[in-house]
Formats: C-alpha cells, structure tokens, sequence
C-alpha cells in the first residue's frame, strides 16, 4: 500500500458534545493496561463544565516528538501514523513531551518512558475508547473526512436558519 | 480483595499524626463499603452522647468496591458521621470524580479525628499525608478552593471535596462539596468538617484498581450503558418533565406545606426541561453514561449565574417560597452552593420563615426590615446571604435549623417547622404521599434522597394512597435497598435500572466475592438495624423519634374535593406495620433474635438496654 498521510485516522473529540465523564480513560488503562487508572491512559480529558475535550495523538506528518527524541527511541508508523516507542531506547527524559503542541505524549508511572495513542493497534477497526464513548463525542476519522463532517454541519445549520425564517414569515 | 485498595487511613488533626490500618474482608463482607462502611466505623469509634461539633466525633469519609472503576454509575464516595441536626447517623453519598480518586489513592476509609489549630486542609497525595495551612481560603467558596489547592500543588487533576463559609460557620445547613457543585447535602456534616478546623481534603490517586474478573466486568458494564442509552434514561429525565403533571397531582408543596397546586409551575416546566433556554449543557460523573447534570446559566433577569441544578432545588426553593421565576431560583442556588449550604434545607428555613413572618409570629423588625412575604425574590436572597453569613438576628437563628429556630421564636412557631429527626423535608407534600411519609418517618437520617418519581411510583396511585396493612413491607425492602446502593454507592439515579440479580453480577464480577441475593438483602437489613442502634445510644432511636411534623399531622390539604392528612392513627398503623416487617418491637427497638439473624449479635445488648429503660420508663 502506497503512503498516504490523508488516509491516517485519528481519534478527536467533540467539546460540545463532550461530557468529561472521563470514560475514554478508563477504558483506554482497561485495554492497553489491564487495570483501570486514568493517569496510565493515552488519552486524556480536560473538563472545564461547559466545554470539555478528549486528547489523544494526532499523528502529525514529520511529528516533533520524533525529531525532539535525543535517544532515537520514538518512530512513526508509515502506514498509521502511530508514534512507537522503543522501550529499551527511551530515558523517559519527557523532551518529546514538551515538544508536542497537544499534550499528547504522558510518563508512565511505572515503566517510566513515555507512551501515547497506539489507537488499541487497529488499523482499520475503531479504537476502543471511541467504541465506548457513550456521547458520541469521540471519531476516529481522517482529517479530510472530518472537515466534511465540518463543512456538512455548517450547511445544515444555515438550511435550519432559512426554514425558521420561513415559517415565521409564513406565520406573519 | 480486589476492588477494595483494602486500607483505611487514619488521621488526628490535634497532633497531626497519621496510621493506616488493615481493612478486614470479613467487615467488607458484612458492610461492603460506602456507607455500611462507614455506620460501622462510626459505632466502632464514636461515644454515645458526644456531641456533633466535639473534636473527638469522627467524620468518616468511605468509597465504595466500584469508585476507581469503570463501573457505571459507581464511581462515588460517602460521608459518614454523627449529625450535628438530627443527631444521630448522618450520612451522605455523591458520585463526581473525588470517590474514584480517593481509591485510587489507596483508601477504603479516612477517618478523620481531632481539631487543628487553625483553618486546615488535608492533603492525601497516595501514602503521602500532609496537613497544610489553609487560613489564605477562609471564606472562600469551594469552588475558588478547589482551583486556589490545584495552583497551590501544582496538578490541576487533584481532586478537592471541602466546605464553604456556612461550614466554617458551623451553619447546620452546611454541606461538603467536591467537584464545584456535587453536594453531601443533607445532615449538616459541612459543620462537622467546619468544626474539626478542616477546610478541605485534597487527594490525587496514581494507583490502580483491579477487578476479580476484567472481562465479565467489562462486559456486564457495556451492556448497561446500552440499557441506560435506550429505554431506563427516561426514569431520572421523567422527574423534571413530569414537574406539571406532578404539580397537578397536588404532589409538590408549595408555601412552606399551606397550599396546594402551584399557581406558576407553567412557567417553569418549560424553562426546566432540557434543551431549553437555560440548560447550556448537560454533564456526567466520572464513567457515567446517563450525564444528568444541568449546567444551568441563568440568562434572564439574574446575569452570573452558573451551576449545576437538580430538581429539588427548584422544589425547595421555587414551589416552598412560593418563588415562580427560574432565574430568581438559579440565582438563589447558586448563592447556597457558593456558601457551601443545601439547597433543599435553606428552601425549606426561608419558607418557614416567611410562614412565620406572615402569620405575625416574626416582626418586620426581626427580620431586620425586610419584607418576607412568600414569593418574594428579594426577600429569600437578603435571607440566604444572612444565614450564610450568620448575619443579623433571623440569620442566625435559623442557621441552627428549624427546629432550634422554632424553639428560640418560641409560641406556635414549632407548628410550622417541616423536618423528620430535625431534618428539614423536601419539597414533597407528604399528606398526599402517604406511604412515602410512612417512609420518611422510620428513615435513621432524617431522610432519604427522593429522587426518583419511579420510586414514588411504587408506593402505588399517589393521589389515593393511604397507609394500610402491608406498607411497612414495602418501606422495608425499600429502605434496605438503599442501603445496599448506597453500601455500593451505586447513584440512585440508576436505582431502577438494577435489579438484586444485576447488584449481585456487578459486586461478583468487581470484587470476585459471590453473593445471593438474599444475602445482599441481608447486608442492607444489617446497615438499617446499625443505624437504628445507633440512634438509639445517642437516644433518639425509639418510636417516639419516628414522626411526622405538625402540618402534615394537623392541618388538612385541600385536594380536588378530598382533604388530605396524615393522621396520627394513621402513622400508628404504619409504624406497627414496618416494625413488625423489621422484626422490631413495638418501641421500634431492634429485638435480639432479629439482630442474631442479621449478624449483629454482639450488638444485643444495645437493644435489651434500650428495651429494658422504656419497660421502666413505662412502670413510672
């Protein structure tokens, strides 16, 4: 299969959707870890009431995380896009931490190295934490099928508008 | 015992000092967790007759097997201690994200004794236990403290459960409060925290937690978030869009228990119901699929309001005041949570003082001139902030409850106090729910949180109901599964999407412990004869404590062509029915045989002390 950054699928969130239970946590420490701790979670959810979001790994092309790494222990999937670590290679010296614009990129209490969304190793199924979110505030969709969505929304809203204007003036 | 961190933490806030103490599987086994936990730490470290506010009364906090898990709906904590309104159990559950953190931080149980020197907080960062100066949050909101403690620390995912100004007050309406809003709302326990100079607990958790068996576990969680995403949503949702037809039921009391139907519900039932003008979102617990709480932003009259709602408030605050304007109840609200107070209790004491004032038992000038006739907006605000404050005279006086307020003012006053054990009701009107004040009546704190109209449901036709042989069965097995939620610390909310079949699965597949049902039961017999018998050494466990208030005794609901009451001879029938359910005696007191069969042998001398004083009580 030929390379195509466009065909890369990334788990985002929706913050008006979002309701901050923090479900995707659990579930994500339930299936790469075995246990239920959200400070083991690759993705994490930052609540402030009335907005609420999920971050997790956007899989960027040319990543910084990857060029930050002084130890070469992080290397991105050609196919997926999914940043690996190299377990033995890493320090857990969190450089690629600060490099990510996200956030994205924790410390695992335990091992000490850091890891992030391996997106529950599917390629084509649907991460486990987007299966679960029960707002549906959680896609794994590419970037380009996601300004679509975008688009597709504005449209409908401005249609709602017009045909409420219509009915109000059909009403006068 | 996987689910349990199997810990519990003590701290003595006079020397500081901390020890943590096994959690023994058998205690679990018999009081499972939350609040069984924690009315069977309160007996084994409190002295009878000590007062609320004395340093020694312990303030339990509890988690429950579920908290830390993905378990739905489970991931609460529980507040257990002496109550300085009722005085006997006070007690309290909330689910939000503290309870989850608490475990993860290795705790089954904090038991919180002593008093600091000054204004504290208590800072549980795993098996790291500080007790740090918080005389920079006097005053402050919890919601300021929440934020003012992750600054301080530095980790904005620590998780702050504290009180308000009311606490620090010793206002008896005061609550604990975690996740800026989630109230431990009933029973006063804020001012047992305020009087333990303790202004908040921070806790952050990094550990994990394990259940017995991940895969059925996981399982039988994914198959109740479809059956709450489809059809038993609708249970908690009825509530609020149910308020008219409710209303109209003669259900709701309305002006401190005077009148019937509520002339402006109309104007609130279409402001309340969700997606309407004033619900900007609505957001969930942790894990919790079922996101039922309203974050309410008042944009009408009131500007700056924000906060999340719940269906009693509106009940206290708009239908007992005989307020009928959205904004003026979210304002209100939102200036209890600010003082840290319980909206239902604060309802209730504005109301009773508006009765008051307007049958000329309070004057204007004791009112400190303010006009305090029921509806009036302005009026329940200036009385809000006086009681938060403990400002003024009438401030003051009814900060320490109705009960002790009606005692100060004197002359009729008492006839107009609505509570059970001292605890202002909620917003129900009893005289039309009979069995439910049947219930209300025998309940150990004063009362239970009625939710759920499909709790009501079950007590059969509600605008015909009367106490009849039978009932106290029903009140029983009620009363007991609520003890076992709340053991579990399973959200009410979800009360009817669970059967015992499904609580025995989820506490099997959690904990790998293997229940009957019937033994599931049993724990929530064994929780309720507890606390009876723990009212009972603070003396106030005895039938005579099992009553009703004086309005809906005495004075007759007009209801469509019927006048409703609760008489007296009615309640008689009631609790003679429930005690016999309960294998009580006629007194209401526990009997040996029954405490034997609940596994509360040991305990049996309680009862034959309290059987043998009222048998003497009754030869004089």
């Amino acid at each position: 299969m030929t390379e195509r950054h466009q065909d890369r699928k990334i788990v985002v969130s929706d913050p008006e959707r979002c309701s901050g239970c923090g479900l995707c946590e659990y579930v994500c420490s339930m299936v790469n870890e075995k246990t239920f701790n959200p400070h083991k979670s690759r993705i994490r959810v930052i609540r402030r009431g009335l907005v609420n979001m999920a971050v997790s790994c956007r899989k960027c092309k040319d990543p910084v995380c990857v060029a930050s790494c002084p130890k070469n222990a992080l290397s991105q999937e050609k196919h997926t896009g999914i940043i690996c670590v190299d377990e033995h290679a890493c320090t857990g010296c969190g450089w690629c931490i600060g490099a990510c614009s996200f956030g994205a990129l924790n410390l695992h209490p335990d091992k000490k190295i850091v890891y992030t969304c391996n997106s529950c190793d599917v390629f084509n199924g649907v991460p486990q934490c987007v299966q679960w979110c029960t707002e549906n505030a959680l896609q794994y969709i590419t970037a380009e099928n996601l300004a679509q969505k975008i688009r597709q929304k504005i449209v409908s809203q401005l249609l709602e508008t017009r045909e409420v204007a219509k009915t109000e003036n059909c009403n006068k | 015992m996987k689910a349990y961190a199997g810990k519990i933490l003590h701290v003595d806030l006079t020397s500081g000092k901390s020890r943590v103490e096994n959690l023994a599987e058998q205690t679990v086994k018999l009081y499972l967790g939350g609040m069984g936990l924690g009315i069977n730490l309160l007996m084994d470290h409190s002295k009878p007759g000590r007062d609320a506010f004395d340093s020694e009364n312990p303030l339990i906090y509890c988690t429950g097997p579920l908290s830390g898990t993905l378990g739905l709906a489970g991931n609460g904590y529980s507040v257990v201690s002496k109550s300085p309104v009722t005085g006997g159990v006070g007690e309290g559950q909330v689910q939000g994200f503290f309870g989850s953190e608490l475990k993860r931080a290795g705790y089954d149980a904090v038991i919180i004794k002593g008093k600091a020197a000054n204004l504290s907080y208590l800072w549980i960062d795993d098996d790291n236990i500080q007790i740090c100066d918080a005389q920079h949050l006097k005053g402050s909101s919890v919601q300021n403290v929440e934020q003012k403690i992750r600054n301080e620390l530095g980790d904005f995912y620590i998780q702050v459960s504290g009180i308000g100004l009311s606490g620090e007050n010793l206002c008896r309406f005061a609550t604990i409060i975690s996740d800026k809003y989630h109230t431990i709302s009933r029973a006063g326990l804020g001012a047992v925290m305020g009087s333990k100079n303790l202004k908040a607990i921070a806790v952050r958790g990094t550990q994990n937690v394990d259940v017995a068996d991940l895969e059925s576990f996981t399982e039988f969680v994914k198959n109740n978030y479809q059956r709450v995403k489809n059809l038993e949503t609708g249970k908690y949702q009825f509530s609020s869009k149910s308020l008219l037809e409710l209303n109209s039921l003669s259900v709701l009391a309305n002006k401190n228990w005077s009148s019937t139907v509520f002339v402006g519900a109309e104007k609130f039932d279409a402001d309340y119901c969700i997606g309407g003008r004033y619900v900007e979102k609505t957001v969930g617990c942790a894990t919790c699929g079922m996101n039922c709480n309203r974050v309410v932003a008042a944009n009408g009259v009131f500007t700056d309001v924000s906060l999340q709602f719940d269906f009693d408030c509106l009940l206290s605050l708009g239908f007992l005041c005989g307020v009928d304007c959205f904004d003026a109840v979210a304002k209100a609200a939102s200036l209890i949570v600010t003082y840290g107070m319980d909206c239902i209790s604060v309802g209730a004491a504005v109301a009773f003082a508006m009765d008051l004032y307007e049958h000329g038992l309070i004057s204007l000038e004791q009112t400190g001139g303010v006009d305090l006739r029921f509806g009036n907006i302005d009026a329940m605000f200036d009385l809000i902030n006086k009681i938060g404050k403990r400002e003024g005279w009438l401030g003051n006086v009814l900060a320490e409850g109705v009960v002790q307020a009606a005692q100060t003012i004197g002359g009729e006053a008492v006839n107009y106090a609505c509570h059970v054990k001292g605890l202002e009701l909620p917003g129900y009107d009893l005289r039309v729910l009979k069995n439910v004040a049947l219930w209300f009546s025998v309940t150990f704190s004063g009362d239970r949180y009625l939710r759920n109209k499909m709790k009501m449901g079950k007590f059969g036709d509600v605008g015909s109901s009367k106490i009849e042989a039978g009932v106290g069965c029903v009140v029983a097995h009620e009363n007991f599964l609520c003890n076992v939620l709340d053991s579990l610390i399973v959200c009410k909310s979800f009360s009817g999407v669970y059967t015992w079949k499904d609580l025995v699965d989820y506490y099997l597949f959690a904990t790998g412990i293997k229940f009957t049902e019937e033994e599931l039961r049993q724990v929530g017999e064994r929780v309720e004869n507890l606390a009876r018998l723990f009212n009972i050494l603070e003396g106030k466990g005895t039938r005579v404590y099992d009553d009703l208030p004086y309005k809906i005794k005495n004075v007759h609901l007009q209801v469509g062509d019927q006048k409703m009451v609760v008489s007296d001879e009615e309640l008689q029938v009631g609790l003679d029915d429930y005690y016999v359910a309960c294998g009580w005696t006629a007194d209401g007191i526990p009997t040996s045989a029954r405490l034997k069969q609940v596994g509360l042998g040991a305990l049996s001398y309680i009862s034959e002390a309290a059987i043998a004083a009222v048998r003497a009580q009754g030869e004089d």
